[in-house]
């Protein structure tokens, strides 16, 4: 890799920090290949979500074929091959969530967003999502935005938030 | 580090503490809450006021009684502050110090504190779960000693056969059993996994157990290892437990800093270590075949068994796969001894089970009960019943298990009672429903979820749970008739008998129960039946 020199305007660059920091979580597993699951959490976390060059590259160093890192990379939840907005805003639908009204929440954020579950704003700005049980059942229903679990919620206080949320850089 | 080494450092810890322990809890219920900024305010409270040499301010795991969170404990008189806010901190310290406080006192002789009993979270609430010293100040890793230097590994296996603990994950395997399978496997490459893949919706036991008292599962892990005879172990985490990973993380480095994992621990010849392993979001990797394959790094589908796990699990060796739940059980067996553990509990299952009680209920949380209690002790003393409203149902076991109506609210709480009334143990989740609540939508939401979590190996669970799904959608909006309602019993049935794995055969639970208790608000969804198809509809079923 290191011998590519890299174009300044080309915003792909291989040797890119990112593939860096995926190259150090696989040395840390000794290449293994049941490491995938890990070295994938890494490469979402740092590239946002899993292009498909990211796939190649983690099978080629692997050694694993490109088919099965795609089939796992497709089978998980929380692996999106699509990039996701600025924001998250993750609604729990886990069964104590979804006695307690949960689906009106969705609803509510969807009206006002414009998106259904699954999709980002047309700005970019903000994500919306669904979690199976986040496991905050005694304060639901839940949401989590930007990884911040906020609990006994109705639809204006998500609302409220939200519209806190699309501000923020 | 021997045990005249371990006890004097418990008992230095102890000396430690200062005489007034302030505990707030800092799970991820009351970290929504703003616990940890309660924490910081109620420390700087103490400074301010120089009260520095007798109180301390600790952030401990779960307390339990989330729904009312974030809670503050005095460890003195057991005075309980709930619903703090972060300036209620101030005068809470000040109440310590002959000043008063605003802040809402709850009773903890209500039964939803007393009618428990602790074994699993014994430490819950009351010790730091980032500092291993506080564990093992209150008596932690003595067991393992006790097991290592007093007990065979025969007869640790025997020890927990004995107590008749049955797994927490919802099967209710006897865990003695399986142990004794997989220490009888010849010698060699042998695997423990600890299954914290809680994946059913409403229930949030291990999450607490793990973010609360993490030694206390790694040392059942490291008993367990002894006894059938591994070095390796692997904990599974779902990833949307980030605290519990993060405190699991600490965990095993401190325990390997003090030589309690890792190499030659306590100086004997056993070695064990364990590796965290992290989800991806997948329902099904909760059965243990599907586990094993996505610690492999694999797709998460599950195998036909037999060859059991304990004979051919991970990389193909011999793996002990158990519950989060049964791993915190350990310590304590080996410590108190089988007998003393058999004593509670029911003929057929012992010991206590942890419980996410939760939905439409006045107190809920997390609650450890003995095994036997009625479901309606639960739901009506300890849960103080549904706020305005009558109680209709109780979902136990999550997407596997089924909704339990108010006139069976004496059932008693145990494998084999839970099992008979169509509904199961499962995890641990109990979701209280009242009468706004219909059943209908409630098996829709979970055939909704069964049929996206299906891994889609085998068709009957594949196509069948879309089907049942389906025809619910079709139920609900008016469409099916009663030839319908005959077709999904039979549907059920045939998805239940012939799915691959434990996701598929207990899919149909939560139609097959509301069906079997709350047939009536079915049957007010049907179309009426056209006259000429009704003669065949009844020969056809």
């Amino acid at each position: 890799m290191s011998t590519i020199t890299p174009t300044p305007a080309a915003p792909k660059a291989q040797p890119d920090k990112r593939f860096k920091i995926l190259d150090i979580t696989m040395k840390r597993n000794h290449y293994r290949q049941d490491a995938l699951i890990e070295v994938l959490h890494k490469a979402q976390e740092s590239f946002g979500f899993l292009e498909l060059d990211v796939l190649e590259y983690v099978a080629r160093s692997l050694k694993l074929p490109l088919g099965r890192v795609y089939g796992v990379a497709t089978f998980y939840h929380l692996f999106s091959l699509k990039p996701s907005g600025k924001h998250s805003c993750i609604v729990c639908t886990g069964t104590a969530c979804y006695v307690k009204g949960s689906g009106k929440l969705v609803e509510a954020i969807s009206e006002k967003l414009g998106i259904q579950v699954g999709e980002t704003t047309p700005d970019g700005q903000v994500s919306l999502s669904t979690a199976r049980c986040i496991g905050a059942c005694g304060i639901a229903p839940a949401v989590v935005f930007d990884g911040e679990v906020k609990g006994k919620l109705d639809a204006d206080t998500v609302l409220a938030r939200l519209a806190v949320l699309a501000e923020t850089e | 580090m021997d045990l005249v080494e371990l006890k004097a450092l418990a008992a230095a810890e102890q000396a430690k503490f200062k005489p007034v322990r302030v505990n707030c809890c800092t799970s991820t219920g009351c970290q929504a809450a703003q616990s940890l900024e309660i924490t910081k305010n109620l420390a700087k409270a103490v400074k301010d006021r120089g009260l520095g040499d007798r109180v301390e301010v600790v952030g401990v795991g779960c307390m339990g009684f989330c729904g009312r969170g974030p809670l503050v404990q005095i460890s003195t008189d057991d005075q309980l502050f709930e619903a703090v806010t972060p300036d209620q901190a101030a005068g809470i310290i000040a109440s310590l110090d002959g000043g008063s406080t605003d802040a809402e006192v709850g009773d903890v002789n209500h039964p939803f504190f007393s009618r428990q009993f602790h074994i699993v979270r014994k430490n819950s609430g009351k010790i730091n779960p980032d500092r291993i010293e506080d564990y093992i100040a209150s008596g932690g890793y003595q067991a393992l000693y006790k097991a290592l230097f007093e007990l065979s590994p025969d007869e640790v296996v025997t020890e927990i056969t004995q107590s008749g603990l049955r797994g927490r994950g919802g099967g209710g395997f006897p865990t003695g059993v399986k142990w004794a399978t997989v220490a009888k496997m010849p010698e060699g490459q042998k695997y423990v996994i600890c299954n914290g893949d809680e994946g059913d919706p409403g229930a949030f036991m291990d999450r607490s157990v793990l973010e609360s008292d993490p030694h206390l599962v790694l040392e059942g892990m490291a008993i367990a290892a002894y006894a059938v005879g591994a070095d390796h172990g692997y904990i599974y985490v779902r990833a949307e437990y980030p605290l519990a990973i993060d405190r699991l993380n600490k965990a095993i480095k401190q325990a390997k800093k003090y030589g309690i994992l890792g190499s030659q621990i306590f100086d004997s010849p056993f070695d064990f270590k364990i590796d965290i392993r992290i989800g991806a979001g997948a329902f099904v990797c909760g059965e243990e075949t599907a586990l094993i394959h996505s610690i492999e790094g694999k797709r998460g589908n599950p195998r036909t068994r037999p060859p059991y796990p304990a004979q051919d699990g991970l990389m193909h060796c011999p793996t002990l796969i158990n519950n989060v739940e049964t791993y915190a059980n350990i310590a304590t067996i080996i410590e108190k001894g089988a007998d003393w553990y058999s004593q509670i509990g029911t003929e057929g299952s012992k010991g206590t089970k942890i419980f996410a009680l939760t939905g439409k209920i006045r107190n809920n949380g997390l609650i450890e009960v003995p095994m036997g209690i009625t479901l309606r002790e639960i739901v009506e003393e300890m849960g103080g019943g549904v706020p305005d409203g009558t109680i209709k149902a109780v979902q136990t076991g999550g997407p596997s298990g089924g909704c339990i109506p108010a006139h069976l609210l004496d059932t008693p709480v145990d494998y084999d009672s839970l099992t008979k009334v169509g509904s199961m143990m499962g995890s641990g989740g109990m979701v209280v429903m009242d009468q706004t609540t219909s059943m209908v939508e409630v098996a829709q939401f979970y055939m909704d979820f069964c049929r996206e979590e299906s891994c889609g190996k085998c068709i009957p669970c594949r196509a069948g749970t879309v089907q049942l799904h389906s025809m619910l959608t079709r139920l609900l909006a008016r469409e099916a008739t009663a030839a319908d309602l005959e077709t999904m019993a039979a549907l059920c049935a045939m998805v239940k008998e012939m799915s691959l794995c434990g996701l598929g055969m207990t899919a149909p639970n939560p139609v097959l129960s509301t069906l079997n208790y709350f047939r009536s608000e079915y049957e007010e969804l049907l179309q009426p039946m056209p006259a000429r198809l009704q003669n065949s509809a009844v020969t056809a079923s």
